[in-house]
């Protein structure tokens, strides 16, 4: 792959803390390869920052390797930037050309304050989580593991919407803010497999229940979430939520 | 003095006989008792979870946004578990044997065996859970092999297990925080522990929203805060990742057992340039299928796919005709950086070798594929398709992970690789129930030092952890925890947490009041290229005396000359980069200094001195069959104590790969 390096306009979101107004401020880049990731893009502006005496920008991030969900800007409108089905820390300059401007945003939604410039306070999901999101199982109770045939099909399935990393990209991208792909998720993965079945009414009435305490809006089917979904968690576990949820508040007596 | 504390008689029946005896606290008095977790990573959220399910007040703190974002969630290949699903002959005893030999005789055998028991029951726990592990189409669990070992034992979930297993641990860590039994502090870091009459009770953290020090008051804690692979600067571990708790536990009196015994593993992504941040592995399971080589000309920038076959030189098949490129992981690397060293490696940075699939793609698979699809005579184009579909199907999500950070598809051209540090198996000295050298503080997981001697092997860093955190912990805490239900919290204006407060707050005041001209990444830059280059795959006893020279001289730098922007009374990602790296440096010196200590080559710790005539690994079980634990008496002064390693079951050999 041939490499190049490109001077760059940056339009970043700073913000103090949570009781105060944030406002874009720009800063230029040079010599930026196409080799770095997009936070080592960050790195690099953060260092220039500390150089000229300035505080530097503030972003989540850890493992930069696309699975432990803490990243989470907002890059030229889209949330994890253009590249589809990719965090932002897998990002990679080479998604960018010479004398381009990037805009970068923390995620917008009422139910996650800005913390500081581009971070947010994600607890929201911890707390829906909380209100039902596991198998109620104590530890030392277990039958062996093979004592539970899972079809193969199922399994996969319930694999597939397990692999969401809670960076809540689709709470960003969505219009009203909502958080169904992300409970879905979690449902779906849980009333996919036969150990969820116990509690597969009382979670999803729960943790719906959370979620709309916490802020999070409705959902209109636009698919914004899915479009953006750095694990590429589909639709479809939302259509299963809803399912889900008209069984179990069908026969609810709460 | 070393107390391990391993219970009597036979190996098999130790860990049986230790819960058939142990102290046990009853209901009513384990809802008296606090117990303090750092760290939620497999081994402190599965604590902090079984311990809130029997009844302990358990108070957990995790410096990242959430407790499921810890770097655990990373690992890749999967869990080790003794269940021989696949009747391929394994057994508790064979994981038990591969671990010890896999760890180049350097781990306690009693250890060992209680995790290959526990193993099992892991599994189990997590498919209770709800982990959704691969399948077969009968609906029963699958496994895969992996390095070291001659039986498919390893679970997995595709090429996320440390995110499957995580997840379930996590689950029914914020189960406990709903029932109200754990309380959870995120975006915490713990900065100091606190010791009253002997006794660990507790802990000074930072508020990292807020800047606030707080005191937290536990009758024990119980340190679960991961490795210390960042002191390299460059790792695949995660950007915060750091050794502050350990090493604020080891200043108080906690030995650090083998600190310089670092997992090096030969197959990541390499270094592009100075801005790089961080390394990514891809998996162990690549060399199946992948032949590594270089060229045979120095400096030969043609590009690989240019290279005629007969000018590349296949140096591990060359070297170790017998195991070729499926050597353990500290044979591999070692050998990429010899040859790289000596001028002939690949890339705009000459610090990479190639790992080629086209062999086996059209040879192995594409043939396998044709045969099976009754094509005859195939020519080479139909061969690399059909090779490339099973190469898809077996590790797709990594060739596109490959391709998203190079830009090079590894289906056309080889990826390049090269060695990146991944793994501590040093750290904190814990005696059989877990404990430090200080009463009442535990360290579980990578945290501590105990269960894979100088080298682990893959999958097998998942199984401890769990391990510590489900199955060990909830027995051995109790013994201590018996003796300590009339104890009545002590209030956090304690003179022992006033002192420890005001000396984390001094440590910060300070830091921010050098106002120097050096960023603390540029420092951590430094020390990182110091301990690579003298205390990394290859070590000598000059190099790493230079090295530890150069540290001290460093650690006079950083305290001298960094720059911290911002304000304590807020959030600070820099200063709290700073106290991470101020640490860093005192281990590195540490680290060095144990390099130089043990004058033997064992598993990842390679003593040039120290080689057969071909070049591989010499042990010294003579005068190195110990652990070395050492403890801190001050500025660059510490005592070296051993625990011997007795093996009463297995008999010490020397590895041999040719």
């Amino acid at each position: 792959m041939e490499h190049y390096n490109m001077n760059l306009t940056l339009k970043v979101w700073r913000q103090k803390n949570s009781s105060v107004r944030g406002s874009f401020e720009t800063h230029k880049v040079s010599n930026i390869s196409s080799e770095m990731s997009f936070l080592e893009m960050f790195d690099v502006l953060n260092e220039q920052l500390i150089e000229e005496g300035k505080e530097p920008i503030a972003f989540d991030h850890d493992c930069r390797e696309g699975i432990c969900g803490m990243c989470s800007m907002y890059i030229n409108g889209r949330p994890h930037g253009p590249w589809y089905g990719t965090t932002t820390c897998q990002l990679h300059m080479r998604a960018f050309k010479d004398g381009d401007t990037i805009v970068v945003e923390p995620w917008r939604a009422n139910a996650f304050p800005v913390l500081k410039d581009l971070m947010v306070d994600r607890a929201a999901f911890d707390r829906i989580i909380q209100a039902g999101g596991f198998v109620s199982v104590n530890t030392g109770n277990a039958q062996d593991g093979n004592n539970i045939p899972i079809e193969k099909e199922k399994a996969d399935q319930a694999f597939a919407a397990a692999a969401c990393i809670g960076c809540g990209a689709c709470v960003a991208a969505c219009k009203n803010s909502s958080a169904m792909l992300f409970v879905s998720a979690k449902v779906s993965h849980l009333a996919l497999l036969p150990q969820g079945a116990p509690e597969k009414k009382t979670r999803v009435l729960n943790m719906i229940a959370q979620m709309d305490k916490e802020g999070f809006g409705a959902c209109t089917n636009t698919g914004a979430c899915e479009a953006v979904c750095p694990k590429e968690i589909s639709l479809d576990n939302i259509a299963r939520l809803n399912k889900e949820y008209l069984n179990a508040a069908a026969v609810s007596d709460k | 003095m070393l107390d391990s504390k391993i219970p009597a008689g036979p190996l098999e029946q130790k860990w049986n006989d230790y819960k058939g005896h142990v102290k046990l606290v009853n209901p009513a008095n384990k809802r008296k008792l606090e117990v303090i977790i750092v760290g939620t990573g497999l081994a402190g959220a599965s604590a902090a979870a079984s311990l809130g399910e029997l009844g302990y007040r358990v108070k957990a703190y995790c410096f990242q946004d959430s407790p499921r974002r810890a770097h655990s969630i990373a690992a890749q290949g999967g869990i080790n578990a003794a269940k021989n699903y696949q009747n391929d002959g394994d057994s508790v005893f064979r994981l038990f044997y591969d671990t010890v030999k896999g760890g180049d005789y350097r781990a306690r055998e009693a250890n060992v065996h209680r995790l290959a028991e526990v193993s099992v029951n892991i599994i189990d726990q997590c498919v209770a859970q709800g982990v959704p592990f691969a399948r077969e189409y009968g609906g029963l669990l699958n496994n895969r092999s992996f390095g070291g070992t001659q039986v498919k034992r390893t679970f997995y979930a595709a090429g996320q297990t440390g995110q499957q297993l995580l997840i379930g641990a996590y689950q029914a860590l914020e189960r406990q925080v709903a029932l109200g039994n754990v309380t959870m502090y995120t975006r915490h870091e713990m900065l100091d522990v606190v010791i009253i009459d002997g006794k660990a009770r507790g802990i000074i953290c930072r508020n990292l929203v807020t800047g606030e020090l707080e005191r937290h008051f536990g009758h024990t804690v119980l340190l679960c805060t991961g490795g210390y692979g960042n002191v390299f600067y460059l790792s695949t571990n995660a950007m915060g990742s750091n050794v502050t708790a350990a090493w604020k536990a080891h200043k108080k009196g906690a030995y650090f057992g083998n600190p310089c015994f670092t997992q090096i593993h030969p197959t990541c992504i390499p270094v592009t340039g100075d801005h790089q941040s961080k390394l990514t592995l891809m998996s162990e399971s690549l060399r199946n299928d992948g032949r590594i080589w270089v060229p045979k000309k120095k400096d030969d920038n043609r590009k690989a796919n240019d290279i005629p076959e007969d000018e590349r030189d296949y140096y591990l098949e060359r070297r170790y005709p017998a195991f070729g490129n499926l050597v353990p992981r500290d044979v591999a690397s070692r050998a990429a950086k010899e040859r790289c060293d000596a001028g002939y490696g690949v890339g705009t940075t000459k610090q990479a070798v190639y790992l080629d699939f086209k062999y086996n793609l059209i040879n192995k698979y594409g043939r396998t594929e044709a045969g099976k699809q009754g094509i005859e005579n195939p020519d080479m184009e139909t061969l690399i398709r059909l090779g490339k579909e099973v190469v898809k199907e077996e590790y797709g999500n990594l060739f596109d992970m490959y391709e998203k950070i190079t830009g090079e598809n590894p289906y056309e051209v080889p990826m390049r690789i090269y060695p990146a540090v991944h793994y501590t198996m040093g750290g904190l000295w814990v005696d059989y129930e877990l404990m430090t050298s200080v009463k009442g503080l535990y360290a579980l997981g990578e945290c501590n030092f105990s269960d894979h001697g100088a080298n682990r092997l893959g999958a097998s860093a998942l199984m401890q952890g769990l391990a510590d955190g489900y199955f060990v912990i909830p027995y051995t805490l109790g013994n201590y925890l018996a003796d300590e239900i009339a104890t009545r919290p002590i209030p956090t204006s304690h003179e022992a947490f006033e002192e420890a407060e005001k000396a984390v707050s001094n440590r910060i005041n300070q830091l921010m009041s050098i106002k120097g001209r050096q960023s603390v990444e540029s420092l951590h830059k430094r020390l990182g290229r110091i301990m690579w280059e003298k205390c990394g795959m290859a070590r000598n006893e000059q190099g790493l005396k230079e090295a530890i020279e150069e540290i001290r001289a460093l650690k006079k730098e950083f305290w001298s000359d960094v720059r911290i922007p911002g304000e304590i009374n807020e959030m600070n990602p820099e200063l709290d980069k700073a106290n991470r790296v101020a640490d860093f440096i005192e281990l590195g010196e540490l680290m060095c200094m144990d390099a130089l200590n043990r004058a033997e080559s064992c598993g990842g710790h390679f003593r040039e001195e120290s080689q057969t005539e071909d070049g591989e690994a010499l042990r010294h079980d003579d005068q190195f069959m110990y652990v070395s634990a050492w403890e801190y008496k001050g500025e660059s002064d510490w005592q070296l104590n051993k625990e011997e390693l007795n093996y009463e079951v297995i008999k010490p050999t020397q590895r041999n790969y040719k």
